[in-house]
């Protein structure tokens, strides 16, 4: 039996729905005397289990708003679930949001200190990489000006270089990322694909991408309305929700 | 919640330290001189003003309104600015699991050394006063880090009702400013009437700062009394601060 990396137990997320949004001290004290702040629920993930194990990479379907982002919200440690726990043996980074906590007015290099420090990297892990994440980049002309004179393409490829830097044990991604001009593309879908086959690595991967889930996953979960519809092997995950999609 | 044990976040802290003193002095031309001239421009103003009214009463007075300052701005700024913290973080904390507590102790941190910096005219107006240099001042470091534990409690506990109530920004700002008049900084306590003495020395920013001005002005070492309300008025807010923060954090990220 293969180590499981990623366990995911009976997960429920509820979300409060608050009619009355309530951001302020005067409406919050109003509400509370003429009695008309209540709270109503609205469950995200409805006792979900799953497990990754080791050199598995497990596809994630599902129409909007199934709830695959909170799923990994949850794995990723942002939200802690209203029941259950997920538990993630190993590092793990999330390649969600590329760039989280860039600072403009940084320049490059303090900004690979400040995004690694973010995504977790240790400083003995970080500063002997920061030369090799310059080089990756192919930014070293620019990296000791501030950001804020970055194209949206150069934040990019900062961002993706200083996130795939890291050989995690757990990977989270959010559709394969290819960023920046048609080079760099080539580039960072190869270093993705890379990080994403290693053996001892297991990855949790969500797409709309049918074909590209086939090609990549071992194993597909559809989710839908919060709950498990469906799990098992790629093709025969895909070929259903595709039925389903095709019947509707 | 995983990665939630802050002391492993060490790294992270430093580089959030160094951001913020960055951005804080980036844009200036002056940068980190505003340390220096900041108090001692306050403390100008407030000599101006009040030197009329209670020269008489205070030896070195210059030093006796620049500890007060010192200290209180210090309070305030970790307030103000940790206050603001996670709600300033938001798009950051709702893509990245991170202890939350890194971010109003990062800004804490930052004034702490802004505190640090202030010293130096401090010391300057001390020399021109001849206010004499004792050995007493080794204590300093001790008034600082009291001082340190008191605001970032309460920095904890308006950073946690602001993620909640937005308008507790507007709150602070009077209480903040009602909170400086009510603390003997341009006054000396004996102009209070003797009935509310005693109110007016509950005040934690008062117990810390007569600690500081006993160190600066005396030349002495604090009185067991003196030591254990600013112990007291250093460990309760804190532990406050951690246990309201550390129980509504997992809350946070719905509110952001």
């Amino acid at each position: 039996m293969e180590k499981a990396m990623v366990e995911v137990q009976h997960v429920t997320m509820d979300f409060r729905r608050d009619c009355n949004r309530t951001t302020h001290l005067k409406e919050f004290a109003v509400n509370l005397l003429t009695g008309r702040h209540h709270i109503e629920k609205f469950r995200a993930l409805d006792d979900v289990t799953l497990t990754v194990p080791q050199g598995c990479v497990m596809g994630l379907i599902g129409p909007n708003g199934a709830g695959k982002s909170t799923l990994l919200k949850v794995i990723s440690g942002i939200y802690r679930p209203s029941g259950g726990q997920a538990l993630v043996h190993g590092s793990l980074v999330p390649m969600l949001e590329l760039g989280s906590g860039f600072d403009a007015d940084l320049t490059g290099r303090e900004n690979i200190l400040l995004n690694g420090a973010i995504l977790g990297y240790s400083k003995a892990f970080l500063l002997p990489k920061v030369e090799q994440i310059i080089d990756y980049s192919e930014l070293r002309d620019f990296i000791d000006m501030p950001l804020k004179t970055y194209s949206s393409g150069m934040l990019a490829r900062l961002a993706f270089s200083i996130a795939s830097v890291v050989e995690p044990d757990v990977l989270i991604v959010d559709e394969i990322l290819s960023v920046g001009d048609e080079h760099f593309q080539r580039k960072s879908r190869a270093r993705m694909l890379e990080l994403m086959k290693g053996s001892s690595r297991a990855v949790i991967f969500v797409s709309h991408n049918l074909q590209q889930l086939r090609e990549m996953c071992d194993r597909v979960i559809w989710l839908d309305h919060g709950r498990i519809r469906m799990q098992g092997a790629a093709g025969e995950v895909c070929d259903a929700y595709e039925r389903e999609a095709a019947a509707t | 919640m995983h990665k939630k044990n802050i002391f492993r976040y060490g790294f992270l802290l430093e580089q959030l330290v160094k951001r913020n003193f960055n951005t804080k002095y980036r844009q200036s031309v002056l940068g980190i001189l505003w340390s220096f001239l900041n108090p001692l421009l306050t403390m100008a103003v407030q000599y101006l003003v009040f030197s009329a009214l209670f020269r008489s009463d205070i030896s070195h007075f210059p030093v006796y309104l620049l500890t007060g300052i010192i200290l209180f701005s210090f309070m305030n700024e970790c307030v103000t600015l940790g206050m603001d913290a996670i709600v300033a973080s938001g798009p950051l904390i709702k893509k990245v699991a991170m202890p939350m507590a890194v971010y109003p102790l990062s800004r804490c941190i930052t004034a702490l050394i802004g505190l640090g910096l202030s010293l130096i005219p401090l010391g300057g107006a001390m020399l021109l006063s001849g206010t004499p240099l004792t050995p007493a001042l080794l204590l300093i470091p001790a008034a600082a880090l009291l001082t340190f534990c008191f605001a970032l409690g309460m920095s904890l506990l308006m950073c946690t009702l602001n993620v909640f109530f937005r308008d507790t920004r507007f709150l602070w700002s009077v209480a903040s400013l009602l909170w400086t008049y009510a603390t003997p900084i341009f006054y000396p306590i004996t102009i209070i009437p003797a009935a509310w003495q005693p109110v007016f020395r509950l005040n934690p920013m008062y117990q810390l700062i007569t600690f500081m001005r006993t160190i600066v002005l005396e030349g002495l070492c604090p009185s067991a009394g003196q030591w254990g309300m600013c112990l007291l008025a250093a460990a309760l807010p804190l532990a406050l601060g951690v246990f309201v923060f550390r129980k509504t954090q997992d809350r946070f990220v719905f509110h952001l």
